[in-house]
């Protein structure tokens, strides 16, 4: 035990007197989570609107109405025929143009149209900019309906995030992402660096246990992990104002748990390489893109190919992002989520048991 | 009673054979130097004593246990000093001693006495991190991190390379003392210089062992009569006394020729002659006693 919390305390040594990358650790995941919450986004907010009414009644003053005060858009004017909303798409003023004919009130119920003319050289974006715009006159149509003849009408809910909020899926996709960036990186990085310095030499000539020099490895970037999972998620919470719906204690112990996965495949993959160049090229491509790629955090897995589904599911991000949005969006609890942290669990029992078997107690 | 036994050891790497095939015998208390130029193979030999490679050939027994399955007990009674500086850069003086001290289940101050000499050189830069210490400091310190657990066997591989003279000699002063505390020393070294100082020494070339015995016995078994020749133009020198029909051999030793000629009978005079009718000045021949470094270099003389 003293041998070990020797080792460990000159784990902290090597830790905090490489100050620069100390700080990086520390600070990637604000950047992180800043850049994804502000910079990356697909939300659409203020875009461009012109209308150009012909129908000159008081629906489509109603339906103009509610598109001005939505968020979403940003009413540049009234257009006065098509050849100004042409120039005005050109001079890249507005991004969507909403047509009414005339006498569109009258003919609403038996097939009166409504044209959108949408910018779609960026195609994520039209496609996004139409479905509000036609969400938002269909609700008008809908109420307006209800009060006249009654009819059926579909009411919508989203349910958790009714916003639709970027916020709400990446922000589990960033912390999966980080934890196993920082984790196997460092911990890879950190065993091979004795190996590389001929350290490793004099350790194996001495009476130090493999399984304390792996554990000793592994523990203070569990703590660092620690440090930045709360980051995270006290910026998710005040910043991007992402709830924590379920237990918070749930939140940190499922993040450490993925955290230790994390921490054993750094392990893993230091016993398979001997330069620090090659832990990192390993970690980053081997372990960060298909995170990136398949965990579900950008691509929703149900549409990949069945072979990439099938590779998705060795991904320990892919179960842990689905466990974190269960309780921190959902606000499941620890039952819900019971499978995935059984998977996680004997993902870290399988990697140590590989790791030390691994562990070379000679040379070459 | 012999403390490191190896027997017909050998050690290949893929195509390239590390150790050809080397026996050796050193006795407990012993301050053994293994001699040879880079490439020798005393690096892997080192690594195999030390349970860090399984030699492919052979057994060898460290304190009468065997390196291949005993390696847990040999780890516990060995000390270790690689050839490349292997403590850490960025810890400091005190904390390296501190941290093998306990990794060896020991207390610095349990074997103080046996550090003492070499830790009061380091103790002004106890607090200084390794990697900023001079050559010769980082070589004691590894030394003192080797030794604080009072090994039996040291194994030290090449631990004066790239030393000042000062250092090397301070070096080997230091082996001596830790000799009389009774621990067996392995030692490997380039230098030939420093096997006069060893009890007994193996010359090791190309994997192979070519002899052992004490440094003594080495020079005296030398076979030739041995001349040093000096003159003012040491380069042309050299290569006049190479052309010279009766010579069998001529290397450059610092500031002298070693010459030896094919007739041992023969006298200096005709060298002499041919020297002067070279045009050469203040000549001198004298007659010399083998160093090891001689001996070795016949070694390759004889196999051309």
């Amino acid at each position: 035990m003293k041998q070990f919390l020797s080792f460990l305390k000159k784990e902290f040594y090597h830790i905090f007197r490489d100050l620069r990358t100390t700080i990086i650790m520390i600070v990637i995941p604000v950047v992180l989570v800043v850049l994804f919450g502000y910079a990356i986004s697909t939300e659409i907010k203020s875009s461009g609107l012109v209308v150009l009414d012909h129908g000159h009644d008081l629906l489509t003053q109603r339906i103009t109405d509610r598109l001005i005060s939505n968020e979403y858009f940003d009413f540049y004017k009234q257009a006065a025929d098509y050849e100004e909303i042409d120039r005005l798409f050109r001079k890249d003023k507005i991004k969507i143009a909403v047509v009414f004919p005339t006498g569109f009130a009258e003919n609403v119920g038996n097939g009166s149209e409504v044209q959108l003319l949408v910018d779609a050289s960026s195609p994520n974006e039209a496609t996004s900019l139409i479905e509000y715009a036609t969400a938002i006159i269909n609700t008008e149509l809908s109420e307006g309906a209800l009060q006249t003849t009654g009819g059926i009408t579909p009411v919508v809910r989203l349910l958790y995030n009714p916003q639709m909020k970027d916020a709400y899926n990446f922000v589990p996709g960033v912390m999966g992402m980080i934890l196993i960036l920082i984790c196997s990186i460092m911990t890879s990085v950190g065993i091979v660096r004795e190996k590389e310095y001929g350290s490793m030499e004099v350790l194996l000539v001495s009476p130090l246990k493999p399984i304390y020099i792996i554990l000793a490895k592994a523990a203070p970037y569990l703590l660092i992990s620690l440090v930045n999972i709360l980051t995270i998620l006290l910026l998710s919470y005040f910043l991007l104002e992402v709830p924590i719906r379920g237990s918070l204690m749930l939140v940190i112990m499922l993040s450490l748990l993925y955290a230790l996965v994390a921490l054993c495949l750094g392990l893993f993959v230091s016993t398979v390489v001997s330069t620090q160049k090659g832990a990192m090229l390993i970690c980053a491509m081997v372990l960060m893109l298909p995170v990136i790629l398949l965990s579900g955090m950008m691509f929703p897995i149900e549409n990949m190919p069945w072979i990439l589904q099938l590779i998705s599911n060795v991904i320990p991000a892919r179960w842990y992002i689905v466990a974190l949005r269960d309780v921190m969006i959902k606000g499941l609890g620890v039952l819900d989520i019971l499978p995935e942290i059984t998977i996680l669990f004997a993902m870290v029992v399988g990697l140590i048991v590989l790791s030390v078997k691994r562990f070379k107690i000679r040379l070459e | 009673m012999n403390s490191i036994e190896v027997r017909n050891i050998a050690k290949s790497y893929g195509d390239i054979t590390a150790v050809r095939d080397v026996s050796l015998r050193i006795r407990s208390g012993e301050l053994f130097g293994l001699i040879g130029p880079d490439g020798a193979g005393k690096t892997t030999l080192f690594r195999i004593l030390t349970t860090l490679l399984l030699a492919d050939k052979g057994d060898a027994k460290v304190c009468g246990m065997d390196v291949r399955k005993d390696w847990q007990e040999i780890r516990r009674i060995s000390g270790y000093m690689p050839g490349r500086f292997s403590l850490y850069q960025d810890l400091s003086v005190e904390e390296n001693l501190q941290f093998f001290a306990t990794v060896f289940k020991t207390k610095i101050e349990d074997n103080y006495e046996l550090i003492r000499d070499i830790y009061v050189q380091l103790e002004p830069f106890a607090k200084r991190r390794a990697g900023k210490l001079s050559g010769g400091m980082k070589q004691k310190l590894a030394l003192c991190c080797a030794l604080i657990h009072r090994p039996r066997v040291l194994f030290l591989d090449e631990p004066t390379t790239g030393v000042d003279p000062v250092s090397r000699k301070e070096f080997w002063d230091i082996l001596f003392r830790i000799k009389e505390q009774g621990i067996t020393i392995l030692v490997s070294t380039p230098y030939m210089d420093e096997a006069s100082r060893c009890d007994r020494i193996a010359l090791m070339r190309d994997g192979v062992c070519l002899r052992m015995d004490t440094p003594d016995a080495i020079c005296a078994s030398f076979p030739h009569k041995l001349w040093s020749v000096c003159a003012t133009d040491m380069y042309r020198l050299l290569l006049d006394i190479r052309s010279f029909e009766g010579t069998y051999s001529c290397h450059a030793f610092g500031d002298q020729h070693h010459v030896i000629f094919k007739d041992e009978a023969q006298d200096t005079a005709m060298l002499m002659a041919y020297l002067v009718s070279k045009g050469h000045r203040e000549i001198q021949i004298k007659p010399l006693q083998p160093a090891v470094e001689d001996v070795f270099m016949n070694y390759r003389e004889d196999e051309l």
